[in-house]
């Protein structure tokens, strides 16, 4: 009896292993063969020689593109947009659900109701587009001529977001929050000393998800700048993958024959996807945390 | 009714006498708005705070429900303010849904949205297993290191951009390699024998078989590895009492799996396909419009896709009648969304005293 249960726990053990390990092998292939085919010769690139590890090994294509004004022109944009893009859906939503979390605010569940209606419907895109149309103008007759406000203002603010926030603020114990008004702290002192320090992991998580969704945006703000100097570096990636699917312009992205357009486009994906490599491995311990916390309530 | 408010009952003397306390109610009652205001403005820090948060989603959330009106008015390219044009009705609907005679929109209406249910649906049916398979086999490993190194692989595609993802699926599969005629993948794919040569160089993302099933797989690839966050911090907060007493009784691996895990993680799964179904109806539009081309139109247009190409976002020019068509597609998928999200949400209170929202 023993043995046998020995027996198909291996068995299990051994699939666990082996079916995992391939599910992250898929999962990391395609940027193995990113990086690969980035720094592999023309040939080898045009040929599909290229499966795994990188062949006739040259570093022109990421050097044309670091030569390329509207490379850094467009990560300059999409820096900018992301920095201030978080702050303040962080600072909205950090106010906001802190006072959602108190339970002595008038109208609370009117309150509630006005976020959770907007995940339950949206007007769509042709209503939104609309919308967006006449925040430009607005915005232009108040002086704000530069599109990317608009998308730092008017985009972003998921509801979702906020309740995790609030439910993890109304975690907190009362008793912390009396202790420091008895000592004289007002609203804004508990906020920022006691209900901050104590959700510091859904905090870091929520933060990862709003700069995630400014630094991947893309549908708004393609839509919405007109200007191409204003676009930020999706919208660049994929513009250059439009002009390399058009055979009749792709001439103009290589000078010579060092390396293969392909490893042009390839060199901009690694470049759109390091900060957030950087960044992932000090904030994955705080998000499978967050998400756990706040999920379901 | 009105007089027993006011009298009660004294035992001692045994007459009625006059609440005293009904008095203070009263009062409480003839000032309640100003109560209320009391209020208001005794926390009126925290009334400060919320606004900016509540002005955003006026604008740009609410307002926009506004010109939604769009979609029982007719389209004029003079009056821009939908309150001022000329009002039709449900003539819109009508036309989308039955159809009309000046008009072939509808069929094009009714394939938008077959498909955007059936991406989410056929989402739903391989998407939500997939993350609750790998939670069980992560707990499966014991080693600490190897299930760190396993997890950070498997999280890794959530994080990569809808533009990230696609530009790779057309690389890889169809663009890259054109002396080959053929991405690295569907050389793969056709070496394994799973295509045959002259589908790969085709490409497959120019034919509309093809489509769903990138669709899933991408969708996939990105999310099984990070969904299985939740069904696994549920696995793991089984306590291991269970399993021994499950062992005591005999209970091979199966049996503890049937009869210890899947009960102990059933609410978890219970929830997350409640939240599923919730948003059967609400497709990204992003990664459709990235991936499909007028040759896929016939599998890879959603609602949203639709309004937006007769809708005039963006570049499209919509022509005539389009805006009415893309605002009422939208109106009529939205609604029927919302709908699945509240009787999603009212099931899941009955049946787990768990509510969403």
């Amino acid at each position: 009896m023993k043995r046998k249960l020995e027996i198909s726990e291996l068995i299990f053990k051994i699939i666990s292993y082996t079916l995992l390990t391939m599910f992250a092998i898929c999962c990391l292939y395609p940027f193995i063969y990113t990086i690969s085919a980035s720094i592999s010769g023309y040939e080898a690139v045009i040929y599909n020689q290229v499966i795994l590890l990188p062949k006739d090994v040259q570093f022109k294509a990421f050097t044309s593109m670091f030569n390329d004004n509207m490379f850094w022109n467009s990560y300059t944009n999409t820096l900018f947009l992301t920095f201030y893009g978080t702050i303040w859906e962080l600072v909205l939503s950090i106010l906001g659900a802190y006072a959602l979390s108190k339970k002595r605010l008038m109208f609370r569940k009117g309150f509630n109701f006005f976020l959770v209606f907007t995940m339950w419907f949206s007007a769509g895109t042709v209503p939104q587009y609309l919308n967006y149309l006449d925040t430009q103008k607005v915005f232009n007759t108040i002086g704000i001529t530069d599109d990317k406000w608009l998308v730092v203002l008017a985009m972003g603010m998921a509801a979702m977001n906020i309740i995790l926030l609030r439910n993890a603020f109304e975690g907190v114990p009362s008793e912390i929050e009396e202790a420091a008004i008895v000592d004289g702290a007002t609203e804004m002192q508990v906020l920022w000393r006691v209900y901050i320090p104590m959700s510091k992991s859904i905090i870091a998580t929520v933060s990862l998800f709003f700069a995630l969704s400014r630094w991947n945006g893309y549908y708004w703000a393609k839509t919405m700048m007109e200007n191409s100097f204003e676009h930020p570096l999706m919208v660049y990636i994929r513009n250059t993958l439009e002009i390399y699917q058009d055979s009749e312009r792709s001439e103009g992205l290589i000078k010579d024959n060092a390396y293969a357009p392909d490893s042009m486009i390839y060199a901009m994906i690694i470049c759109s996807i390091i900060p957030i490599l950087i960044i992932y491995p000090f904030i994955q311990k705080y998000f499978a945390k967050g998400v756990n916390a706040g999920g379901v309530k | 009714m009105q007089v027993s408010d006011y009298l009660i009952f004294d035992k001692e003397s045994g007459t009625y006498i006059e609440d005293p306390e009904q008095a203070v109610r009263d009062d409480v009652e003839k000032h309640h708005w100003l109560n209320v205001l009391r209020t208001i403005l005794r926390d009126w820090r925290l009334y400060l705070m919320l606004i900016p948060m509540i002005l955003v989603f006026l604008f740009w959330r609410y307002f926009p429900m506004y010109d939604l009106l769009g979609c029982f008015k007719m389209p004029d390219p003079i009056e821009t303010n939908v309150w001022n044009q000329d009002y039709v009705g449900f003539a819109h609907f009508n036309t989308l849904i039955f159809g009309s005679d000046t008009s072939s929109i509808s069929p094009e209406f009714w394939r938008a949205f077959r498909n955007t249910f059936l991406l989410s649906f056929y989402g739903l049916l391989f998407g939500f297993p997939t993350p609750i398979i790998v939670a069980l086999f992560f707990n499966e490993i014991r080693s600490n290191i190897a299930r760190s190194v396993l997890q950070v692989a498997t999280y890794l595609p959530k994080f990569m951009s809808t533009v990230v993802m696609t530009s790779l699926i057309i690389m890889l599969v169809q663009q890259g390699g054109q002396m080959q005629g053929c991405g690295v993948i569907s050389q793969m794919l056709e070496f394994i024998g799973a295509i045959d040569h002259e589908t790969a160089v085709a490409g497959l993302l120019n034919q509309p078989q093809f489509f769903r099933a990138i669709y899933q797989i991408s969708g996939i690839w990105e999310g099984a590895g990070y969904d299985s966050i939740v069904f696994f911090a549920a696995i793991i907060a089984i306590s291991p009492t269970s399993y021994e007493a499950a062992q005591m009784d005999g209970a091979g691996k199966m049996a503890q799996m049937r009869y210890v895990v899947l009960p102990s993680i059933l609410s978890t799964i219970v929830i997350m396909l409640i939240t599923r179904i919730g948003s059967l109806l609400s497709i990204g539009y992003e990664k459709v419009i990235l991936l499909y081309k007028p040759d896929t139109y016939q599998t890879a247009e959603v609602v949203s896709t639709f309004a937006i190409r007769y809708g005039g976002v963006g570049e499209n020019r919509s022509s005539g009648l389009g805006k009415g068509w893309g605002s009422a597609a939208e109106m009529m998928n939205n609604v029927v969304g919302m709908l699945l999200v509240i009787g999603a949400n009212t099931i899941a209170r009955k049946a787990s005293d768990v509510s969403l929202y």
